[in-house]
């Protein structure tokens, strides 16, 4: 017999994790399905890492509604959850007269978009802000709001603390199948393992639009959108102040110089539309592109070493705006096409969902207590344990550095291989640590990081390093023993 | 928080490090204190589990870790004072460095300091190698500690980027770990395994292992979603793309100096090796700090390291006893093909000997006329057969003494 759940939430990316932790404030049997082996393994993982305002949006598209309702509500959780962030600002530089011609009509959408911080500035301000910008700026236009996040913290912040309030975790569960009856959605996962749920919730990302077809619809199609990135060497961070943003296209907001919440300077993204949804390669064009730009725009940059390149896939759809719809018959929302803003808008998209479910008759009724958790802090601008005295005489481990470019200590390992969502494989452990992420790229800890992760979990190091798949893979169910309200999940 | 107080504080416990706290300790340094990050000292020697080390510094053959293990033992009877797991996190001023340990934070101040942090290779990214990012990427040292120090598994089809000396070892690596070596790949026109790699090279790779060393060649993707599954190499004359199917690739060579705590300090860096700018007496631009070792400039063998450890223990001990800093010193730019010179720049004592100077090339060049010149005027023109990438070549010191000491800067340069 399959587990019955009030609601089912299929992905566990920044959206799918802050509606699952949203909708655990509440009297609900809640289960968030992640095809993935860990959390935050989608778009949200390979982006620009930026908090964005919103300033540019579209007015009165729901994209604009959501970034502007969910600002003050990430304010607050990232004090609270300890995300690191940087409240650095975006200086966004014309580069040619047409650009500065449009700068006064961004300045209306930001005032349209409820962001009134902005201001415009002549070239002469520019520089006194940026002054390693290559020269022949026109202007720009200053955004105190546009910060840095960690998106690798975000989303594991609120899965943890969905968990901790009851909320049922099942990794490695991809959605094959939706039938749908009297009872409400079955859900066929691996392996013949089934979920029942009287209502869905499909924050799929770049497979929304299949889950949405499961369904019966045919509203969007996802195309993935290619952003390749390189990420500069600690030693460029000194380089700017700000996040250094272009004029946008229709197509994108462009290639922007930013540093980022590690201390590194990121150079990107491109924007290329693929047909294939799990292509994260970076190609030679890609990675050329992004230099020649960085090049023109900060030319100190290109002499620094490089320490990562990524790419990630942006959710993009035919449509220009988010494609959140309720299906109140079906008790199913779905949340789709949330292209390259999901991390900003996450917890507006959370607070939205809980609306229309409540709409579609789902009863939200608050629960007396809600847990909440501090995550281990990995930027730069909040204290390292390896520069806390007080830490490392309670636990030397916090002294005892494994990764030395990201000063990553054995302290950190082992607390996040033992988390309430524990890392299990090494791509888990570095966004929760850093470790192995830095410039030396393992030349120098990657052995031991394995050694540590393989004697923690008790996996073979062959599994670990991808030489054996350990087919077929096994979905993996998390709850919390403390989570009050929680009901034993068996599957 | 605790603070101590020493003569010689040196960062780094490999080969350059070790050498020096001996040879200070010998030259009558009372306090002299190595810090190293690892849990263990002796510094890279410890990751090579082959022979060849020895033979300059103790007249015998040892592998890497018995050789680290004798510099370790020797500076310990000496009454070195060695912490590991202590990383140096920032300067405080000029002679003081704050670490953390397991043991907490602190502070170490010294009379004098030697910086001795090392090298490490270029990984895949910075090379900018586009493609996927799989597991079974390495780079030599990663590779060394996977096998020898951890004995995890590494693959089962390798191709190793580079053909210089190191590659050799990543080749033998691979060997011991049972893995089979599908070729080495270079973009030169020529491998660079000359002397002493030799005849190894032949008896191993022509020989015995019949692996193939594609020349000329550039990686240009890397396959494979979760596990390598291959790479695309590019032909560079033709353009004619590749794929050679493997699981493992190891990245050998190019050296990046660990510059980190010498760039804390706001040395002045020079933009050849990448590295501390110091003159003939290894002193940076920073009064009372010296550096020595690869940190200097990637990567020269341990024997040369010590060695130079050992001249910065003299010229130590010597400004300990008083000598002066020079307050002004000649930097020596290198131009392209040409990738660095040591040293890299020349104090006034530097212009009254007439050592010899080395230097690395990154292209191949033949019949090769290598000029130094002081702004327009020459000072020295020497020709070589061929200039190797990955080679040291030595460059007569004769000239020094024509240098005008107030003039201009000095330029390093193939002619014509």
């Amino acid at each position: 017999m399959p587990t019955s759940y009030d609601i089912a939430i299929i992905g566990a990316g920044a959206v799918g994790t802050a509606i699952a932790r949203e909708l655990s404030r509440y009297q609900l049997r809640v289960v968030l399905l992640e095809a993935k082996a860990d959390v935050g393994m989608g778009t949200t993982k390979a982006n620009t890492a930026i908090w964005h305002t919103g300033f540019d949006a579209q007015p009165g598209t729901l994209e604009a509604r959501l970034l502007r309702r969910s600002y003050p509500l990430l304010e607050a959780y990232v004090a609270q959850a300890g995300i690191p962030t940087e409240r650095l600002g975006g200086l966004l530089v014309a580069w040619t007269e047409e650009q500065f011609r449009t700068l006064p009509s961004l300045l209306q959408r930001a005032h349209a978009n409820g962001v009134t911080d902005v201001r415009i500035l002549s070239a002469e301000e520019v520089y006194r802000l940026e002054p390693r910008l290559n020269h022949g700026a026109w202007g720009g236009l200053y955004v105190p709001g546009e910060s840095l996040i960690c998106p690798f913290t975000l989303p594991i912040a609120y899965a943890t603390e969905a968990l901790l309030n009851g909320v049922t975790l099942k990794l490695r569960f991809p959605v094959q199948a939706v039938h749908q009856g009297p009872e409400g959605h079955l859900l066929i996962g691996p392996q013949g393992q089934t979920v029942r749920a009287r209502y869905l919730v499909n924050a799929a990302g770049l497979y929304s639009d299949e889950i949405d077809r499961m369904l019966g619809h045919h509203d969007f199609t996802v195309t993935p959108r290619r952003g390749e990135l390189i990420v500069f060497d600690k030693f460029a961070r000194s380089l700017i102040n700000h996040i250094i943003l272009p004029v946008p296209t229709p197509i994108t907001k462009g290639v922007l110089i930013s540093p980022t919440v590690y201390g590194n300077v990121l150079l990107g993204p491109t924007a290329e539309d693929l047909d294939d949804k799990t292509n994260t390669a970076t190609s030679e064009q890609g990675l050329q592109s992004l230099l020649e730009k960085g090049q023109a725009i900060l030319p100190a940059l290109l002499q620094e070493e490089v320490t990562a390149t990524y790419a990630g896939l942006r959710a993009a759809t035919e449509h220009k705006d988010y494609q959140i719809r309720l299906h109140a018959a079906q008790r199913y929302v779905c949340v789709g096409g949330i292209r390259s803003t999901g991390v900003s808008a996450s917890l507006g998209i959370a607070a939205y969902v809980a609306e229309l479910l409540a709409e579609a008759g789902l009863p939200l009724r608050p629960k007396a207590h809600f847990k909440t958790f501090r995550m281990p802090n990995i930027g730069e601008a909040g204290p390292r344990p390896y520069r806390q005295d007080d830490l490392i005489a309670q636990n030397p481990d916090y002294g005892r550095i494994v990764c030395h470019c990201e000063k990553v200590t054995l302290g950190e390992i082992l607390d996040a291989i033992h988390s309430p969502i524990p890392a299990r494989t090494l791509d888990a452990l570095r966004r929760r640590t850093r470790a192995t992420q830095g410039r030396c790229q393992g030349f120098n800890c990657q052995a031991q990081v394995v050694d540590i992760l393989a004697q923690e979990t008790g996996q073979d190091p062959r599994f670990l390093l991808a030489l054996e798949d350990d087919d077929p893979p096994v979905p993996r169910t998390l709850t919390h023993p403390a989570a009050d309200e929680a009901k034993e999940d068996q599957p | 928080m605790t603070t101590q107080e020493t003569d010689v504080l040196v960062v780094g416990a490999g080969p350059a490090g070790l050498s020096s706290a001996i040879a200070l300790k010998r030259l009558g340094v009372d306090r002299v204190t190595v810090v190293d990050r690892e849990p263990e000292p002796g510094g890279m020697p410890r990751l090579c589990h082959h022979t060849g080390f020895g033979l300059w510094d103790f007249h015998r053959l040892y592998s890497g870790p018995a050789y680290a293990r004798r510099y370790v033992h020797q500076a310990l009877t000496l009454g070195v004072e060695i912490r590991t797991e202590t990383t140096i996190i920032g300067w405080e001023d000029g002679h003081t460095l704050a670490y953390t340990s397991p043991q907490g934070l602190g502070v170490l101040r010294a009379r004098a300091i030697l910086l001795a942090t090392g090298v490490r290779e270029r990984p895949r990214s910075a090379r900018l190698v586009p493609g996927f990012r799989p597991r079974g990427i390495f780079t030599t040292g990663s590779l060394q500690r996977f096998v020898d120090q951890r004995h995890l598994p590494v693959g089962r089809r390798a191709v190793i980027v580079g053909a210089e000396g190191v590659s050799l070892s990543a080749f033998f690596t691979l060997h011991k770990a049972g893995v089979e070596v599908a070729a080495f790949l270079t973009e030169h026109p020529h491998h660079q395994m000359g002397f002493p790699y030799a005849p190894v090279k032949w008896l191993w790779v022509d020989l015995l292992r019949r692996t193939p060393i594609r020349t000329g060649v550039r990686i240009s993707h890397i396959w494979g979603p979760k596990r390598v599954e291959g790479v695309e190499i590019v032909h560079q004359g033709s353009g004619r793309r590749e794929f050679i199917p493997c699981d493992t690739v190891v990245f050998t060579g190019e050296w990046i100096p660990e510059h980190e705590v010498a760039r804390q300090g706001g040395l002045v860096m020079d933009p050849g090796t990448r590295g501390p700018q110091v003159d003939g007496a290894l002193r940076t631009s920073l009064p009372g700090v010296f550096a020595a070792g690869n940190l200097l400039r990637g990567a020269e063998t341990a024997a040369t390291s010590a060695q130079e450890g050992r001249l910065a223990a003299q010229r130590m001990a010597a400004f300990l006893e008083g000598q002066p800093w020079p307050a002004h010193r000649l930097p020596i730019q290198v131009e392209a093909p040409l990738l660095w010179v040591f040293p890299n720049s020349l104090a006034p004592e530097d212009l009254t000997t007439t050592q010899p100077l080395t230097f690395r090339t990154a292209q191949f060049v033949a019949k090769a006329t290598v000029e130094v010149r002081q702004g327009k005027r020459l000072l020295h023109a020497q020709t070589y057969r061929r200039l190797v990438p990955n080679e040291t070549l030595r460059l007569q010191g004769h000239w020094r003494p024509q240098v005008d000491p107030q003039g201009e800067e000095l330029t390093l340069r193939v002619s014509g």
